[in-house]
């Protein structure tokens, strides 16, 4: 029985969010919070392995009180267990500081149920690093697969998985010991409408909720911003470009002139 | 930790098809800059199986140094093998600034080096810059969706370490009278020690790279369908190009991924590129604002693309376009005929 752990986090809609355009800064409260996509693919993967091999799905976040709605979303797409690590002394977390704190939540939660697999996201859509998954796997000190686009088999028994990693012009075929860590692609996988079911137990479930006190052997100084190496100093409006000629006349005179300045590019049409 | 033991701007050379990676020369026209205004030197890191060689392509494009990693073991990009030669460097030389490109392997290593390290990482950089007093690295990168710019510092940490989006960097010149200093470097690694295991490498059909093209035609939603959108291809196939697209025509389902261009898409820089029916958002603009010249078409005078173009033209496409293929079909084979007429003089 595989037990395989997700890690999730709830974000910001950028498609929708606006930005306020006298100060330059972004209008949170404009933007829904969603389930970071990337991560719906890391559950849905985590539910067909469950399917397949047998098995316990948990998901894992870290974020303020409101991010439950993201466990909720996850309990839905098939996962078991969720839990969610919230804290002041969290905030202001940078990937390493992040991938530190996940990775005490997990080491908490392998104590009461070994971990196999750990699945994460390829990135987030607002912080946008990609940083994370590798983070938390060095750290657990177990191999990181980035880009998996499928998984081909995981043994338990004999302890290996063997999946496809994206690589730029096709995949390679890798086999990995376990326990290890994949971050997933998009289209690993389709996600699946949430049956009636899963609607109803996501409505009534509570996840376990932990604190910085909470979890063992933590060293608060690499906790939140304190042990965030990296430090936001400005975030400015990128600058506005100057415009373009536009150019006048009759469609007929606009083609012509557009003709001639693309045609003086000879070297191009030789 | 002392800083002062720090020293030096380095980049991690990425080999891809035996040779090293175009964002790796580019990262070594950036690193040349900081160097020279931090007077310090440029490294770069080579890690792989019968690499060695290449050392001198990094010296032609800047480099000072290389430290080579050369061993069957790095046959494949591993994570593991990789990341203990780095580190193994980084302990050995203690660089002030460490550069990736951020591709799959140059994030998937830096990621895991920053947790060792442990150390800072700056993802996706798109502007470099470096305190000439302090050596303190300025590093800037798009936010939410493109929609700020935000500088980020590694005050306490060395070294600094940063990923640097591929195409928005310049190589520079290459000068083959440029050598350097090889340091071969060695480090115990036992393939029975490594967890992961490549099995195979399955190459796709190479797909139209759309990266490496001289003419883009993109096209956007303002084509209005995917039949609208054929106009695009016809376009593009006159003038030899490839075809973009803008991410919504993407998830429209009128054409593949590996056609969209912009942040989520693909960086390019071609010498010219038709944007066409596309409205400009800031997502498709950062990915082909550096090109060299670019034509806007859209039936909207206040369309933003208008604002990111050096030529527009304002019109409807189904108007404008066919009339430009028609009189591209007519006037391309002039400039060929004219270009072999000069060939026939020059060898006459
Ligand atoms: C403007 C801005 C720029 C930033 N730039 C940087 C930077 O360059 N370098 C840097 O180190 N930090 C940076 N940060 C901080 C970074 O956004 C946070 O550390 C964030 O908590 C994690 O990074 P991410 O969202 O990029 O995650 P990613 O690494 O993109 O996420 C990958 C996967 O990790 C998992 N995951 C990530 N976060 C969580 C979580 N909270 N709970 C559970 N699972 C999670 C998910 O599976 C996710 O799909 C920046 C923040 C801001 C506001
Ligand atoms: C996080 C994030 C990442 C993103 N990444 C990308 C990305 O990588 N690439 C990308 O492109 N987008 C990206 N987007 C989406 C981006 O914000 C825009 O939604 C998208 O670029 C709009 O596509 P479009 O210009 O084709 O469509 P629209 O915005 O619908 O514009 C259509 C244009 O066509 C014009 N038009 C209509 N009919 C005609 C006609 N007959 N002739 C001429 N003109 C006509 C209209 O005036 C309009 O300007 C991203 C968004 C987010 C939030």
């Amino acid at each position: 029985m595989l037990h395989i752990v997700a890690c999730i986090k709830q974000v910001p809609d950028t498609k929708i969010i606006k930005m306020n355009p006298k100060t330059n800064t972004m209008d949170r409260a404009s933007a829904p919070a969603i389930l970071n996509p990337y991560d719906a693919h890391a559950v849905e993967e985590a539910v067909r392995l469950k399917k397949k091999y047998g098995g316990t799905v948990s998901v894992l976040t870290m974020g303020p009180p409101p991010a439950v709605k993201a466990i909720k979303k996850c309990i839905e797409l098939g996962a078991d267990e969720g839990y969610m690590i919230s804290d002041r002394a969290f905030a202001g977390a940078d990937t390493l500081a992040t991938s530190y704190a996940l990775t005490k939540a997990l080491e908490k939660i392998a104590k009461q149920r070994p971990i196999d697999l750990v699945i994460c996201g390829k990135m987030t859509i607002d912080g946008d690093t990609g940083q994370v998954g590798p983070g938390i796997a060095r750290r657990l000190h177990i191999p990181p697969l980035t880009g998996v686009k499928k998984v081909v088999e995981i043994n338990k028994e004999k302890g290996y998985a063997i999946v496809h990693r994206k690589l730029e012009d096709g995949y390679e075929v890798v086999r990995s010991t376990l326990p290890c860590l994949f971050t997933v692609e998009k289209d690993i996988n389709d996600i699946s409408f949430a049956p009636l079911p899963n609607m109803i137990k996501a409505a009534r479930y509570q996840p376990t909720i932990w604190t910085a006190d909470d979890l063992e052997d933590v060293d608060r100084k690499q906790l939140g911003l304190k042990g965030s190496p990296t430090i936001v100093s400005k975030v400015w409006a990128p600058p506005k470009p100057e415009g373009g000629e536009l150019l006048e006349g009759s469609t007929k005179e606009k083609v012509e002139q557009l003709l001639s300045l693309v045609l003086v590019k000879k070297e191009l049409f030789q | 930790m002392n800083f002062d033991d720090y020293r030096g701007i380095w980049v991690y050379l990425e080999v891809k098809d035996g040779n090293i990676a175009p964002v790796s020369l580019e990262l070594l026209g950036a690193g040349r800059q900081l160097a020279d205004k931090r007077k310090t030197e440029l490294a770069g890191v080579l890690i792989g199986s019968s690499v060695k060689q290449l050392a001198s392509t990094a010296f032609t494009y800047g480099a000072d140094v290389v430290y080579v990693y050369d061993n069957p073991i790095f046959v494949y990009y591993r994570t593991e093998p990789y990341m203990r030669a780095l580190l193994d460097c980084c302990e050995k030389h203690k660089p002030e600034v460490l550069l990736y490109g951020a591709t799959p392997t140059g994030k998937d290593l830096a990621s895991a080096i920053a947790t060792d390290l442990p150390t800072g990482l700056t993802a996706d950089t798109t502007i470099l810059d470096i305190e000439e007093d302090t050596g303190l690295l300025l590093a800037s990168r798009p936010a939410f969706g493109g929609n700020i710019m935000a500088t980020i510092l590694c005050k306490k940490y060395r070294p600094q370490m940063a990923t640097v989006r591929p195409k928005v960097m310049k190589a520079l010149p290459p000068d083959p009278s440029r050598t350097g200093k090889i340091v071969e470097e060695h480090i115990e690694l036992r393939e029975e020690d490594m967890r992961t295991k490549v099995l195979e490498i399955v190459r796709e059909a190479k797909k139209a790279r759309i990266d490496e093209a001289d003419i883009i035609v993109a096209g956007g939603k303002g084509m209005g369908s995917k039949e609208g959108f054929q106009l695009i291809h016809q376009l593009a196939e006159v003038l030899g190009g490839a075809v973009g697209a803008s991410r919504d025509v993407v998830e429209a389902g009128w054409i593949d991924h590996h056609h969209q261009v912009g942040q989520t898409g693909v960086t390019v820089t071609p010498k010219i590129y038709f944007a066409i029916g596309i409205s400009g958002a800031i997502q498709h603009v950062v990915g082909m604002q550096n090109s060299e010249l670019i034509i806007a078409i859209n039936k909207d005078p206040n369309a933003p693309i208008f604002q990111s173009c050096h030529y527009g033209i304002v019109g409807d496409a189904f108007e404008i376009v066919p009339l430009l293929i028609e009189r591209f079909k007519e006037e391309i084979p002039k400039v060929k005929a004219a270009a072999d007429v000069k060939e026939e003089i020059r060898h006459a």
